[in-house]
């Protein structure tokens, strides 16, 4: 390798220095326009007709207090933070139990039951949005939080039931052994021992359903009708309309959306790229 | 994410499979135990989301009269969407564009997400750096991308065309999502912006499964770099070009949050950025009196062509790899 580099030192410098102006090119064309959404907010609309791109002189905060208090984002932000994770826990622990006997144990229907499972991976459940919408009138749960919690649960079993299930595959027999041999029940064995030593899968899922759940605009949009109920992205659409000429709370807005999803990243960024790329090799 | 999980499973259940024959495995508990760990995720998935996908196929063949299930009617609902306006002539218009944005996607976002792969893959200062920024957007939702991509490309006070101005390029400065020649591809480029540094994460992930020995053989053997990438990783990406073409596809045929953010409810310009997944919403929420029956045979047509395709594009690229084997 270094052999080479030394014997043809001008055609490499060049590569290297494209390279460089290509990744710095594009990391400009993600920040850029995502720095700009924040220096924005900070500014007057007034300051942003006159130049949309410029740093603020006076930076303000009025345009978060603005779209918190009169767009009714702190409404939407609580709806949108209690769905989400109620959903997570709830699928998350059911999705822990059921993941927990089908990667230790062989029964009869368990591999149909894992298959069961994994199939939720690949259809796309919105397409059953219609007898989706009358079960939850039947049910009383059409505008209402709850219903939108338990079809949001649902969503997430699959992924997390896959993820779970192999982890606890991995764990070795003599710990569950021993454990049962000192009387322990399946319970015990399961809450005690087994689930402590999968919490990197149960990081992992418990992202990898935040970012979607959080960030969903169908469900929400179709289930939830009283605006006190509305979440995050339904309330975006009024607010667009609504504030369509004040921009500077608009951008406001999109950053009290993506606030979260922001902490979450940088605190969980190899969990993130872990789940995004589960299944192909390291 | 997670298909691409699904796709890999196979690999993983011959593992399993292995790693069971080997090791001694435990007894069963009771079936008592087993159900009341089993139950509450099975009951819950089940009810909310697999038993109204099964109801889809059985409802596409009732009439509806609003939320009331009339009488059978077979294939009534399905004749309908051909042949009654204005859904007959939405329906193609949008399957194009859903083609437009997956042929667009696979273009640019994926072309890219491998490139940069490959840039990223030398080892070299700042891989983790730019692969976090990269992947930055993927987080933000499809709806924000949608309205902040609007905001920038505002005609009157949009920072695009003002630095297109500024470089002295005015002539180019045009409404884009105003102009039904450029709403889509603007729409298709800032779906590209969110989701690049997903399949430049699979495209990583997958040269990095590449065994060094390989790359070193072929360059012992004189191979220059493009040779390298062309003849020996790209075959061996394979199985990740699979996964991400099927991924994009299943994606781009679902689009919606981001094109309602760009084009509103009707797909605007004059319906020049509709697409399925608005045409089965407005089917369904904003039709006659007997929309649920259409919507669900929409559904049915939707989840047949979707999940058929990705099956084909699953076997085609299986085949592929075994040729090359």
């Amino acid at each position: 390798m270094s052999a080479l580099k030394a014997s043809r030192p001008g055609r490499l410098n060049l590569a290297t220095v494209g390279t460089q102006v290509l990744l710095w090119g594009y990391a400009a064309v993600v920040l850029g326009p995502l720095l700009l959404v924040v220096s924005n907010a900070l500014r007057p609309t007034r300051e942003i007709f006159k130049n949309p791109i410029g740093l603020p002189t006076s930076p303000s905060f009025a345009s978060f207090v603005k779209a918190w208090e009169k767009a009714n984002f702190h409404v939407y932000f609580f709806n949108s933070l209690g769905i989400t994770v109620a959903a997570v826990v709830l699928a998350t622990a059911v999705s822990a139990l059921a993941g927990y006997i089908l990667g230790r144990y062989r029964f009869q229907g368990s591999a149909f039951l894992s298959a069961y499972f994994l199939a939720g991976l690949m259809l796309p459940f919105r397409l059953a949005i219609v007898p989706l919408f009358l079960l939850l009138n039947d049910l009383g749960l059409v505008d209402s939080r709850l219903g939108l919690i338990l079809v949001y649960a649902a969503t997430g079993i699959p992924f997390s039931v896959f993820i779970l299930s192999s982890f606890f595959r991995q764990l070795p027999q003599e710990l569950s052994e021993a454990a049962r041999i000192d009387g322990a029940g399946e319970f015990t064995i399961f809450g005690r021992i087994m689930l402590p030593l999968v919490r990197p899968a149960l990081a992992t899922v418990v992202v990898f359903q935040f970012v979607p759940l959080w960030n969903d605009f169908f469900f929400p949009l179709v289930l939830l009708r009283s605006t006190d109920k509305w979440t995050l992205p339904v309330g975006m659409t009024r607010f667009f309309g609504e504030f369509q000429t004040d921009w500077s709370t608009l951008f406001a807005g999109l950053i009290i959306t993506t606030l979260p999803l922001i902490i979450i990243f940088l605190l969980a960024t190899k969990q993130i790229i872990a789940g995004l790329t589960a299944g192909i090799g390291k | 994410m997670s298909v691409s999980a699904w796709l890999t499973k196979r690999k993983g259940a011959r593992l399993h499979r292995h790693k069971r024959a080997r090791g001694v495995g435990n007894a069963a508990p009771s079936w008592g135990i087993i159900a009341l760990f089993l139950l509450p995720a099975f009951l819950l998935y089940t009810v909310f989301m697999m038993w109204p996908l099964a109801q889809s196929f059985y409802f596409s063949l009732f009439e509806f009269k609003g939320l009331a299930r009339g009488g059978f009617v077979g294939l009534h609902n399905f004749r309908e969407l051909f042949t009654r306006y204005p859904v007959n002539e939405q329906l193609p218009r949008a399957f194009l564009h859903n083609v437009y944005f997956f042929i667009g996607t696979m273009l640019i976002q994926n072309t890219l997400g491998l490139l940069f792969a490959k840039l990223l893959y030398t080892p070299r200062w700042g891989k983790r750096f730019f692969q976090t920024i990269y992947t930055l957007p993927y987080l933000i939702s499809a709806l924000v991308v949608g309205y902040l991509w609007s905001l920038m490309l505002n005609p009157l006070f949009g920072p695009i065309n003002r630095v297109l101005k500024m470089a002295g390029l005015s002539a180019l400065a045009r409404p884009w999502l105003g102009d039904p020649a450029t709403a889509l591809p603007a729409i298709i480029l800032a779906n590209a912006w969110q989701w690049m540094g997903f399949p430049m994460l699979l495209f990583s992930a997958g040269l990095a499964n590449i065994g060094e020995d390989l790359r070193e053989a072929a360059r012992i053997d004189g191979a220059t770099s493009w040779r390298l990438f062309w003849n020996i990783e790209l075959p061996l990406l394979l199985p990740v070009v699979g996964i991400v073409t099927v991924l994009t596809f299943i994606g781009n045929f679902n689009a919606f949050g981001i094109v309602w953010a760009m084009g509103g409810v009707n797909g605007e310009p004059g319906g020049a950025t509709d697409v399925l997944g608005l045409v089965f919403y407005r089917t369904a929420f904003r039709g006659g009196v007997d929309a649920f029956g259409l919507a669900s045979a929409l559904a049915v047509l939707m989840f047949i062509f979707i999940f058929g395709v990705s099956m084909f594009m699953v076997g085609r690229f299986r085949r592929w790899e075994e040729s090359l084997k």
